[in-house]
């Protein structure tokens, strides 16, 4: 994954300072509850939601199974409709790919359509090492990129900042980067929108190289599939005269008919729409344009290789999993400190970046600390698993990663020793009866690991007599 | 028919009024109760913190113990639904691990659909809503997401509640998101659980209810733990506590204090 985010602190430090930030609660709140609302209403209105759920997993499942297959088969297929394939192991590959590709149009400025396997790779960046400015045309990742800023949310990037700090961002930076904002800028939707139109009106008009990622690939056809709310995609899709996709190997579909359940699935998950506002598909190099495909492995045929972690590869990024997280809604993206946040995040980017050894995207030094602390940025609480548009069981890979993760010393002994009490009724009787006679002596806050108990709850009084002595004691005869 | 109790490590050690409330119900409506010594822990805590070797070791035990018996009855949606969800998962890891581990695999299938919450047992086994319990208290109720999401109990524990004479049930706001306990979560993300148990808390105060009831103390321990801290006043019960109450044997007699789990000072 790109460098953006390495050196982060774990996760739980960056929660931490994430709760005491009232405008990002304040905003996180608000948006996460209306989104979850409209989902629920959209999903709980079709009666065949479990079964297209369930159709969604199969095709996908299959198609992972076959991956090796269908990508030739795609590769076939672009390459007869005059595109041009071009395979990558990693992000260092990818990027080297793409920024040859538009020095060989001569450009030093791209458009983007909002993708996340870009960022994954931090595409931009790399371009900008080699003198590529590449523009964000996608209203959420505008905002992002004018406030030097990372994004927070898969589907809506900017779900951290309010209408007031995007006003202020606008009127600040956008003459930065081209047209700037009107003078009376107000921080109504409308004046919003219309003052990003303008700004990127000219950079469409303006843009000779288009960089996009895919939400679908299609084997059968070769047609990749992109689905956004503003149209601002099918500006970079249609009007320069090269387009690159960056796409992630995962995202295939064996047949064009599998659309029919997916686009059915994505809307409603992820905007809580019935239908795609703007769904563009395009098979190979139209008329003049200039078509390459770049697939992106980067990590995923090690997730594929994992029995139990490979159903990650199932997601179709509608974020509706973040939208129901109660941690994500408490501490927002940012802590996750991938582009890919939320539970997805949580079990997608510590397999992506290699769970158990060094890998080129861990720069050989092997799990970092955030990727360690990931796999438990969550209570198991389910909601993410039952929003799942593909079922994917979250809360189950979470469990089998915890599993592969490094544990700090400390915890690993204390583990031990409650192995060895319950290993053995006697042991378990003995240490119940120890702390029954200290029951006076606790205090009411506890130092070291058990201040994490009892900085904000009181802890429960310790019995004088434990269940099972009890029950020995009267055979569970009196009270 | 031939009932074991499975109290579970947290109830066994810390809240065995739960338990004792669970053996007088059942008895009360005609079941054989046993609690088999042998029983220690389900090894949830251990699987879900990433170390499923010893939760293993302790499924193994677990069903060792409780094969033979009609039906398992645990005070706690999470313990069940460990057993129900993960153990065939650790035998099916077992058994691809090695060959002769079909025996694990073959036990925890005969064992894992006997194990019931409290809940399901009285309402899908035992055919009951009524259980005969007298509560005058204002009580809401929060469904734990692992009997919720997990073990699927649905209304199950509010058409319990609403059998109980004297008890008025208030609906709880945003019942269904999680309080922020998550087992060892509550220490290793303990900012956010308490800024998720924040929110648990001030749905639960704006119900006006006395009483926090819910199917796993675990949970409960979290939140009226910190109902405590604020000295709400709240108190909170396991669902087994309310139901095994009579007017003959009240939890708390009038004109005594609702004891050290309400939400007064230690």
């Amino acid at each position: 994954m790109s460098g953006t985010f390495l050196g982060m602190p774990a996760f739980p430090g960056n929660a931490a300072a994430a709760v005491r930030d009232s405008q990002l609660r304040f905003n996180l709140h608000k948006a996460t509850r209306t989104i979850r609302g409209k989902r629920a209403a959209v999903v709980g209105e079709l009666p065949d939601w479990g079964e297209l759920r369930a159709a969604g997993k199969e095709i996908k499942d299959h198609t992972l199974r076959n991956l090796d297959r269908y990508l030739l088969q795609l590769e076939e297929a672009v390459t007869r409709a005059g595109g041009r394939v071009h395979w990558a192991a990693d992000a260092a590959e990818a990027n080297r790919i793409v920024a040859e590709l538009v020095e060989a149009t001569g450009e030093t400025k791209v458009v983007k359509v909002k993708s996340m396997a870009t960022q994954e790779i931090g595409l931009n960046e790399a371009l900008a090492e080699r003198g590529v400015t590449a523009y964000e045309t996608d209203l959420a990742e505008l905002i992002v990129q004018l406030g030097d800023d990372w994004p927070s949310h898969i589907l809506v990037p900017a779900i951290h900042r309010n209408r007031s700090e995007i006003r202020e961002i606008f009127r600040e930076k956008m003459a930065e980067w081209g047209r700037a904002a009107p003078e009376d800028l107000t921080d109504e939707p409308r004046a919003l929108a219309e003052a990003a139109r303008l700004h990127l009106r000219e950079r469409f008009l303006s843009s000779k190289v288009a960089i996009s990622g895919a939400n679908f690939m299609i084997a059968e056809t070769g047609t990749l599939v992109v689905l956004e709310s503003e149209g601002n995609g099918r500006m970079c899709l249609t009007l320069p005269e090269t387009l690159i996709s960056v796409v992630g190997i995962e995202k295939l579909l064996p047949r064009w008919q599998d659309l029919e359940v997916f686009l059915q699935l994505l809307p409603r998950s992820s905007t809580g729409e019935r239908m795609n506002p703007y769904t563009s598909t395009w098979t190979g190099a139209a008329e003049g344009q200039e078509f390459h495909l770049v697939l992106l492995d980067n990590g995923r045929t090690d997730v594929l290789a994992d029995e139990v972690g490979r159903q990650a590869l199932r997601c179709i990024r509608c974020s509706a999993c973040l939208n129901v997280c109660p941690v994500y809604e408490r501490v927002g993206g940012h802590a996750y400190g991938s582009v890919y946040p939320g539970p997805i995040g949580a079990i997608l980017t510590p397999q992506l970046h290699g769970m158990t050894r060094a890998t080129p995207a861990s720069h050989g030094r092997g799990i970092s600390e955030l990727d360690a602390s990931l796999p438990y940025a969550s209570s198991l609480c389910g909601a993410c698993f039952e929003a799942c548009p593909v079922a994917i069981d979250i809360p189950e890979v979470l469990v089998h990663l915890r599993a592969k993760a490094p544990h700090p010393r400390s915890e690993r002994l204390a583990m031990r020793a409650a192995g060895w009490i319950f290993d053995r009724p006697v042991r378990l009787a003995r240490t119940q009866r120890f702390g029954g006679r200290l029951r006076r002596f606790v205090p009411g806050r506890l130092p070291g690991p058990g201040a994490a108990w009892t900085d904000t709850r009181d802890i429960p009084d310790i019995p004088a007599e434990s269940f099972r002595d009890w029950w020995d004691r009267t055979e569970g005869s009196t009270r | 028919m031939r009932v074991a109790l499975f109290i579970t490590c947290v109830n066994d050690t810390l809240f065995p009024g739960t338990g004792r409330a669970v053996v007088r119900l059942l008895r009360r409506l005609g079941c054989e109760v046993d609690f088999p010594r042998e029983q220690t822990c389900c090894g949830q805590m251990h699987v879900n913190t990433g170390y499923p070797e010893e939760g293993t070791r302790l499924a193994r035990r677990f069903v060792d113990v409780f094969a033979g018996y009609d039906a398992v009855v645990a005070p706690s949606g999470s313990c069940a639904a460990m057993v129900r969800e993960q153990y065939p998962r650790l035998a099916r890891a077992a058994a691809a691990a090695s060959e002769r581990e079909t025996a694990f695999e073959r036990e925890v299938a005969e064992v894992a659909p006997k194990v019931h919450d409290l809940s399901e047992f009285l309402v899908d086994v035992l055919g009951v809503t009524d259980v005969g319990a007298y509560f005058p208290h204002r009580v809401t109720y929060h469904p734990t997401c692992h009997s919720l999401r997990g073990l699927h109990l649905g209304d199950r524990p509010a058409r319990l509640l609403r059998e109980v004479r004297g008890l008025e049930l208030v609906p709880l706001p945003g019942a269904e998101e999680c309080c922020g306990f998550g087992g060892t979560f509550a220490v290793k993300n303990p900012a956010v659980s308490a800024a998720m148990c924040a929110d648990k808390v001030h749905n639960v105060m704006a119900t006006g209810a006395e009483v926090l009831c819910a199917a796993d103390n675990s949970c409960l321990m979290h939140i009226g733990g910190t109902l405590g801290r604020q000295r709400s006043g709240v108190g909170v019960m396991h669902l087994a506590e309310i139901l095994a109450a009579t007017e003959q044997d009240a939890p708390f007699p009038a004109g005594e204090a609702t004891g050290g789990r309400a939400g007064g000072a230690r």
